[in-house]
């Protein structure tokens, strides 16, 4: 219809809508990388340093979100705190990413039978709810950091390697890979070099979601009491631990709160703005 | 549906009968097909608890225990028989409906169970029908005035939901509405037997599963809408002046319905998750509660029941996933 | 000066100097120019020209179905059975839309809800616009269905349109829009996406429901085949504007303004060799790129001096229901006036 070849102009804003979302996004973020990276010299006082006299302190002009029960500084530990919150998710979510795709574009690619059963696979992993995977897996493993960061990983590699691979499925059929087949490169070299460039949009795509996924879990487990053992500080035990005190001191599970959700935003705006930034469909409509 | 005039389906009761005949067999082919992926989680969460480092016997008991104890409750927990033979009498086990005893509280996980799901299950449904009453209209009414301040609440909403740790929304809503405004009780669990209590300590903890459920439905009604509103049956129905409302409601929301049923079918591993953090926060009995205490005292039988009935209830989750596809999709009805 | 041709019967359909905008980049440019022409009663106009022309447009303005927000008609007047459409409120148009005016589309895989039974689809416009509920609506469904000739009607009632092949899915459109026996059908290329035998069919369909109910046709087509067989008269559109109208014979055998002489040679006929066929060279240029004047003149082979200016429409061959929008048509001379 005629009609119809016209009548896009709220694409344009709204495509500019997304990008703003996605730059607003990448600079929150940055910053508090920033702040997490300098943190042994911008955090105002040792995140571990106990202070009996200062035990559930509101927040002052010393110290800005207040002291906990130890009467240590809840604004440290909140800095000191994004250093491993970060740390996890961001080497989870790049490790489950790794395997997940590896999976997903090898299975793909190859697929037949050894598909079938890999994705046969990932469907039950994926059958149960991600956080009581992760419980369990903590809960076997234990509570080390690596041992963190590999459960957390395990959730993810399943949605990964969907992710990764149904783009490779139609890819292998593409005429450019048959070439390539019959010019006798390696297996290795097709997907490498062929396939895994343009799988990689969406594994990114997936990824800056994911990654608010990864942090959100670590703070889930650590405030359920399975995360790194004290008196490691991570976003989720800070929480935790003002949790405990909500009635007498709510300042202490509120500001650490806060930092988790400024990031949960911060990367979901990014997701968001890399999603229309790279689906064709969502920038017409 | 509320659509559909009754005269159209009453009138002819044949039609029903075979409507009927039909989806059982829908379900029985979808129960069928639901027992190898069964089979498969039940075999994971053997596996899962064997591969603990360790043995249990010794992690439950401690160092101090003698040899003579450490036997029995190898005994005990059937750990002293090969692999083989323990995966078939867990199967075995199973398949009777026996989840065995808990080791720590020495009762039959399934009574533990049994005691605590209709709170959880209360607690979920719950959450699912906030979540899906306040998302499909704010979905709708976003898609309807695109680029409007109805569509920017749409979306801030979801942004929010999607960003909000359930834990973390449910200190706040603690903080908020039962301590700073105490509209609510601190403790979000009330027997069953003193109903308006039960349900004001049933509220935010709903509400707090609500609103991140709202999120993702909000955000799929939307995008479902526009691309729905744009058919061209939608310009049908205009030509034959159907109103635009029921043009809004009725032709275009049944077809936006096919997304959500996917999204509200995929959120349901993230709603479980959820419900384990909402028990802790608000304090309530439940499934949550139950797995965050068998996993700190290391009670391994009471762990593997209750995989047993969480892998359960991801079978009829999904298997009521494809019956609601049915329901708003006809072409997969008659397939 | 009237541009309309006089009829015997008073027009059910009257178009007159209809102008509609589309919003393109935030300004709104004129894709129907001064578009005027009626249908009679019983009778079968053939709206015809390429894609982009702004023959669908003209129907959706007709109907009030113009995008929001991107459509709007700037000027003109469109009478139905002597009800003013135009300016007409939402609510109105509603009630009259499937009631005295009735369209059906191009796709029939999509102009159907898949949701729907295709029962349901059809008594809806019996239940808005006629208060038929229940068993009443239920049976004169039935009839409708039995009338467009779908087979096996009564169980086929609650059937939805996925099991419908593509032609019996017209026939349920064409029970739509006539359950109301409107007093005018707009017809947006109904068969072009039907196989050719199909077609035959619901051409036929068509011509006995007209016969039937008296209805007046308005086909939009680029088919010249289709257009005549079933049309009494032709009005041909280029880039918006009415460039001639002429009886269907008069057409056919004296097309007479240079992008209709150039349509007829471009499609095959029985009784012309092959060699003879000449495709329009170059296209439609987009509304943005419109030249001033005769919208034709970047494609015309006969193209004079005169063309940037808007010619105006003239009488062919002195007789009043042939006309052409052409400065051919005006003697040298006379540019002054007629504009």
């Amino acid at each position: 219809m005629t009609v119809a070849a016209v009548s896009a102009p709220k694409g344009i804003a709204g495509r500019a809508l997304g990008n703003r979302s996605l730059m607003a996004g990448l600079v929150i973020l940055a910053l508090i990388i920033l702040l997490a990276v300098l943190a042994p010299w911008i955090s105002p006082f040792d995140p571990n340093d106990q202070d009996p006299v200062l035990s559930l302190g509101a927040p002052n002009a010393e110290h800005w979100f207040g002291t906990d029960f130890f009467g240590r500084d809840v604004l440290s530990r909140v800095i000191w705190g994004a250093r491993v919150s970060l740390f996890v998710g961001a080497v989870s979510t790049a490790i489950s990413m790794l395997v997940g795709g590896t999976i997903g574009i090898v299975s793909g690619y190859l697929g037949g039978r050894f598909d079938q059963t890999v994705m046969a696979v990932m469907d039950v992993l994926l059958s149960f709810p991600q956080l009581i995977m992760g419980l369990i897996i903590v809960a076997l493993l234990g509570a080390n950091l690596g041992d963190l960061i590999l459960a957390i990983a395990i959730t993810a590699v399943p949605p990964f390697a969907r992710v990764a691979r149904g783009p490779t499925l139609s890819l292998k059929e593409r005429d450019f890979v048959e070439a390539c087949r019959a010019l006798g490169f390696s297996n290795g070299r097709i997907m490498l070099v062929h396939i895994l460039p343009n799988v990689l949009d969406d594994l990114i795509v997936m990824g800056s979601l994911w990654l608010a996924t990864a942090i959100r879990t670590e703070a889930s487990l650590s405030f359920i009491g399975l995360g790194l053992p004290p008196p490691t500080a991570t976003w989720g035990s800070i929480i935790r631990e003002g949790f405990e005190n909500l009635l007498d001191a709510p300042w202490l599970a509120v500001f650490p709160s806060l930092a988790v959700l400024v990031v949960m935003l911060a990367l979901n705006m990014i997701g968001d703005g890399l999603r229309d930034a790279t689906d064709p469909k969502a920038a017409v409509s | 549906m509320p659509g559909l005039s009754p005269g159209m389906t009453v009138s002819f009761n044949d039609d029903r009968e075979r409507t009927i005949a039909h989806m059982l067999r829908f379900v029985a082919l979808r129960l069928v097909m639901a027992l190898p992926t069964l089979w498969a989680v039940l075999s994971l969460v053997f596996v899962l608890v064997r591969i603990v480092p360790g043995d249990p016997a010794l992690v439950i008991l401690g160092d101090q225990a003698t040899e003579e104890a450490l036997v029995a409750l190898r005994h005990r927990m059937g750990l002293d028989v090969p692999l083989w033979d323990q995966y078939l009498q867990f199967m075995g086990q199973v398949l009777r409906g026996d989840l065995g005893q808990s080791m720590v509280r020495n009762r039959p996980v399934w009574g533990e169970v049994a005691t605590v799901l209709p709170y959880t299950l209360e607690l979920t449904f719950l959450g699912i029908f906030l979540g899906v009453v306040m998302g499909l209209p704010l979905g709708v009414l976003a898609a309807q005035h695109r680029g409007g301040w109805i569509d920017a609440v749409a979306r801030w909403t979801s942004l929010l939901g999607l960003s909000f740790p359930a834990f973390i929304s449910g200190i706040l809503m603690l903080l908020l509405l039962a301590v700073e405004l105490p509209w609510f009780p601190v403790i979000g669990n009330a027997p069953f037997n003193n109903p308006p209590a039960h349900l004001r300590a049933l509220v935010l903890p709903a509400l707090n599963l609500g609103f991140i459920m709202v999120a993702y439905v909000a955000r799929v009604t939307r995008s479902g809408m526009l691309a729905s509103l744009s058919e061209d049956y939608i310009r049908t129905a205009r030509a034959k002046g159907v109103t635009a409302r029921l043009v809004v409601w009725r032709h275009a929301l049944r077809n936006a319905l096919i997304p959500v049923v996917t999204v509200v079918g995929l959120y349901f591993g993230i709603l479980i998750g959820n419900s384990v953090l909402t028990e802790i926060v608000f304090n309530r009995p439940g499934l949550g509660k139950l797995i965050v205490g068998a996993l700190n005292d290391r009670d391994y039988t009471m762990l593997q029941g209750l995989m047993v009935i969480y892998a359960l209830v991801v079978v009829v989750a999904n298997l009521a996933t494809d019956l609601a596809y049915g329901a708003v999709d006809p072409r997969i009805r008659v397939r | 000066m009237s541009n309309v041709v006089p009829l015997k019967t008073p027009p059910a359909l009257a178009v007159k100097d209809l102008t509609t905008g589309l919003r393109i980049r935030g300004a709104w440019h004129e894709a129907v120019r001064g578009v005027s022409f009626e249908v009679a009663p019983r009778e079968t106009v053939a709206l015809v020209g390429e894609s982009g022309c702004g023959k669908s447009l003209t129907a959706m303005s007709v109907m009030g179905l113009l995008p929001a927000k991107v459509g709007k008609i700037l000027t003109g007047s469109v009478t139905v059975d002597g009800r003013e459409m135009v300016g007409l409120a939402e609510r109105e148009l509603e009630s009259l839309r499937g009631n005295l005016v009735s369209m059906i589309f191009q796709e029939p895989m999509t102009s159907l809800n898949p949701v729907l039974p295709v029962g349901f689809q059809i008594a809806e416009t019996l239940r808005r616009h006629r208060g038929l509920d229940g068993a009443a609506a239920r049976a004169e469904v039935l009839r409708l269905m039995n009338r467009v000739q779908i087979p096996a009607a009564a169980r086929r009632i609650d059937d939805y349109p996925h099991q419908f092949s593509g032609g019996m899915r017209q026939r349920v459109m064409i029970a739509m829009a006539v359950a109301c026996r409107p007093k005018v059908l707009l017809a947006d290329e109904p068969t072009t996406a039907l196989d050719v035998t199909i077609q035959a069919q619901v051409l036929n369909l068509l011509a006995e429901l007209q016969a039937e109910d008296g209805m007046a046709v308005l086909f939009i087509t680029h088919n010249l085949g289709v257009v005549a067989s079933i049309a009494q008269r032709v009005v041909v559109m280029y880039g918006g504007d009415v460039v001639e109208t002429a009886q269907v014979e008069d057409f056919f055998a004296r097309p007479s303004h240079p992008y209709s002489a150039a349509l007829l040679s471009s499609v095959p006929r029985a009784d012309r060799r092959p060699e003879a066929l000449e495709p329009i060279p170059g296209q439609v240029p987009t509304l943005l790129q419109m030249p001033a004047g005769c919208r034709f003149q970047s494609r015309c082979p006969q193209v004079m001096a005169r063309c940037v200016e808007r010619p105006p429409l003239v009488p062919v061959g002195g007789r009043a229901d042939h006309r052409m929008r052409c400065w051919l048509g005006v003697p040298a001379g006379a540019e002054g006036e007629g504009a």
